[in-house]
């Protein structure tokens, strides 16, 4: 368990680290105050890892900060979650029209063919009563990921802010993962990819999933390394009718970049759901039902070529 | 007779298989070969254009070299039942076609897991399987079982050969060419049969074939459970370690059949190899085709009564004509019917309708194992919603069928090389066997003529009387 190992460092280095990875956002905060402003003397109050409220003078958190210089060389390694994070997204099906611009922003920012799709948006009928509508599907990001679990090489793993991410350095290429993964969230390099100009090796992290390798896995990664800087992934951004929230389960909020709401809230409110949560996989996507739509699913058809719409077609003919 | 005339003359008997090739053999050769160049070849497209050129994509991930790779491993099984559980319980008529069993275990062991390291992207990074190997994924399970069980296989195979190794590095009966000999005498590893040795040497292959036992579940189960422990309908099933258990001994039987049929006619065994064997085999194999049968029905029927979504979707495939239809009747019907009524019934049950059983439930198992890995991954549980039909639907490509070919000509080539190198029929044990026969019938021989003395001297009496 990386998080157990994770703790156990930080618990070794000093109380007001463990506090801080439990804390959380506050911690975070004092080890980017600048050092000028820390006198000695002035208490802080933070929570142990056992619960208890302890208090560390103000100057140790300057320690803090070399801890921090230690986690930054772990953040390379992509192995690390963002300390205190613990991020979720949550989709709304009456939003949804097959814009398709959060398929094609995400291709751009992470230089895929136009064939690879990191996530997709399905047309979806639950049985032959129910009405058609669309279904962005990313990774899920699962707390109890199905991937992980087979890897033989801990290529694939589960991070402390809930990302999964894999390690293209270490994928041996089995599939394993992808026969597991019960939402098809994964796809395979199966020759070798495209890569962009000017980027070689060096600049690759399991942050940002670049550059591919032929024989190696990839999928969604709710792109980590905007994370880092506080900004949203690419496909919420993208979205031009506010589908994808996302946030922080800790502060208990989600953005779709337009408006800030209480996830806990949005979730009892507006009845969100998991997908197929009988699976057990328990997923960090969270799906509101398509309840008063915004457009009816026929408009996710206009700008398509018609073989797309054919196929949907067919699709909603069987079903 | 003793036990070292008699091998003397099984060693003059078997020595053409060893001398000079034949037309025959040689054209064989040739054509084997070929077709493992053709393989290679294949190989090499796959590796340097990398895994776009097999049939494989994005949703099935997996197709006939998984298959392929089940299959092998499952009729490695031969040897665990012939010198595993027929060695422990001592059933004597097993000797003549130990050595068969056994090579077709180390042969399968090691070709199966080739078909593995096929599906794997990255061959240059296998080592991180041991650098940051992980105890909890299926496929590290694998790994440790099927090297164990391949290293107790070619060590059972190699003590149950050092008897022979010793008789043929000896012998001056016939021509050995002393290079060859010498190599005979480096693997008998000094065995002059003497009775400390032979004592060891029985007492190490009881403790082995107790070992291969376990060793062989451990290995299909582990196996299946690459599929089982996957939420995919088709594959998580909690049948599916004893399924493949059984499958893999009812495969094996099936090709350990036709590889003894092969060599009887072509080296003509007829005496060692004899139409009992085939008979013993066959009723093995009615045993083992209700077995598997009944965990076959077991298994679609709880998929189909239910009827759960995905399962219910994986079995209108499974039984549809327009899709699996045919594979899957003949997979799940005729090879478990064959064998029941071909050998079954007394009427039809000949050497040649067991052989043929046998070519049937191997071909269906083969299919099996296919109809196994493809559809379920064919059946995503969301809808694919693709227009490439290569994602859709699995098709293997000519890199894949030529792997296939080649691993199945490797297999031939690897036997018929071994089979001139050591006898295909154990000399020792053969020898042993013959003159336990002999004395048991003439024991029976000196009981019936005492008895017959004791019925006349009675019969006498009751005359004089």
């Amino acid at each position: 368990m990386t998080e157990g190992t994770n703790r156990r460092d930080f618990f070794k280095k000093g109380l007001f680290a463990a506090g801080a990875a439990t804390a959380g956002a506050a911690a975070i905060g004092f080890a980017h105050q600048d050092e000028n402003e820390i006198s000695a003397g002035e208490k802080v109050k933070l929570l142990s890892q056992s619960g208890e409220i302890i208090e560390v003078d103000k100057a140790d958190l300057k320690m803090a900060a070399v801890n921090t210089a230690e986690a930054l060389e772990k953040i390379t390694t992509g192995r690390e979650g963002i300390p205190g994070r613990k991020f979720t997204m949550v989709i709304d099906l009456g939003k949804c029209r097959n814009a398709r611009k959060c398929i094609t922003s995400c291709q751009k920012m992470h230089h895929l063919p136009e064939d690879k799709e990191w996530l997709n948006v399905k047309l979806i009928k639950d049985n032959e009563k129910a009405a058609p509508y669309w279904f962005p599907k990313t990774c899920f990001h699962c707390d109890n990921p199905p991937c992980v679990k087979v890897c033989p090489v801990n290529a694939t793993f589960k991070r402390t802010d809930g990302l999964v991410l894999i390690d293209n350095d270490r994928c041996i290429g089995c599939k394993f993962c992808m026969a597991a993964c019960p939402y098809s969230a994964r796809v395979f390099n199966w020759d070798e990819p495209e890569v962009p100009e000017g980027m070689t090796h060096e600049h690759y992290s399991p942050e940002t999933s670049m550059p591919a390798k032929v024989g190696t896995v990839e999928k969604c990664d709710f792109c980590p390394d905007m994370l880092r800087e506080n900004k949203l992934p690419d496909c919420v951004t993208a979205c031009p009718n506010g589908v994808f929230y996302f946030g922080d389960e800790n502060e208990d909020a989600v953005t779709n970049g337009d408006e800030t709401v209480r996830l806990s809230a949005l979730l009892s409110d507006r009845a969100g759901y998991r997908f197929m949560e009988e699976l057990g996989t328990r997923p960090r996507v969270w799906y509101l039902p398509p309840h008063n739509r915004m457009f009816p699913y026929e408009r996710g058809f206009k700008d398509l070529p018609e073989e797309h719409v054919e196929m949907y077609n067919d699709y909603l003919n069987s079903h | 007779m003793n036990i070292k005339d008699t091998s003397t003359s099984l060693l003059k008997e078997f020595a053409p298989q060893m001398g000079p090739w034949s037309w025959k053999g040689k054209t064989a050769v040739v054509i084997l070969s070929a077709i493992l160049l053709w393989g290679l070849y294949a190989l090499y497209i796959q590796v340097f254009k990398g895994h776009g050129v097999t049939g494989m994509r994005d949703n099935v991930v997996w197709g006939l070299y998984i298959a392929n790779f089940v299959f092998f491993i499952g009729i490695s099984y031969a040897g665990a039942i012939i010198s595993g559980i027929l060695h422990l319980l001592r059933v004597n008529w097993r000797k003549p076609i130990l050595r068969i069993a056994e090579l077709i275990t180390v042969i399968a062991t090691i070709i199966g897991p080739i078909y593995i390291l096929l599906c794997v992207g990255r061959l240059d990074r296998l080592h991180h399987l041991f650098m940051y190997g992980r105890i909890q994924s299926p496929i590290t399970w694998d790994v440790l079982a099927i090297s164990t069980y391949l290293v107790g296989s070619i060590i059972f195979l190699y003590l149950a050969l050092i008897r022979d190794f010793a008789i043929l590095s000896e012998t001056n009966e016939i021509h050995i060419p002393n290079w060859r000999r010498k190599i005979y005498k480096l693997l008998s590893i000094n065995f002059r049969n003497t009775p400390e040795q032979v004592k060891r040497l029985k007492l190490t292959l009881d403790v082995l074939s107790a070992i291969i036992i376990p060793t062989a579940i451990i290995v299909h189960s582990v196996l299946s459970w690459i599929f089982g422990m996957t939420l995919r309908p088709g594959w998580h099933s909690t049948i599916f370690g004893p399924y493949f258990v059984l499958a893999a001994i009812f495969s094996g039987t099936g090709v350990m059949i036709i590889v003894m049929y092969v060599f009887r006619n072509i080296y003509n065994l007829k005496r060692y190899l004899t139409d009992q064997h085939f008979r013993y085999m066959g009723y093995m194999l009615i045993v083992l085709a209700a077995g598997y049968g009944y965990f076959t029905f077991s298994e679609y029927l709880t998929d189909w009564y239910t009827s759960e979504k995905w399962d219910a979707e994986l079995i209108d495939k499974l039984f549809s004509f327009e899709h699996y239809g045919w594979w899957f009747y003949f997979a799940n019907f005729g090879g478990i019917l064959v064998p029941l009524i071909l050998i079954g019934i007394p009427k039809f049950r000949s050497v040649k309708t067991i052989v043929f059983s046998s070519v049937v439930l191997v071909a269906a198992l083969w299919i099996k194992r296919y109809l196994i890995v493809v559809p379920t991954l064919e059946n995503t549980l969301l809808p694919m919603q693709d227009l490439r039909p290569e994602y859709i639907s699995y098709s293997a490509t000519w890199v894949e069928w030529a792997l296939t070919a080649a691993g199945v000509a490797a297999f031939i080539l690897f036997f018929i090389l071994m089979s001139r190198f050591v006898p295909i029929v154990p000399v020792w044990e053969t020898s042993e066997y013959l003159e336990e026969i002999k004395l048991k019938t003439s024991d029976e021989k000196v009981l019936s003529e005492k008895r017959a003395r004791e019925v006349k001297q009675e019969s006498i009496s009751v005359s004089t009387s």
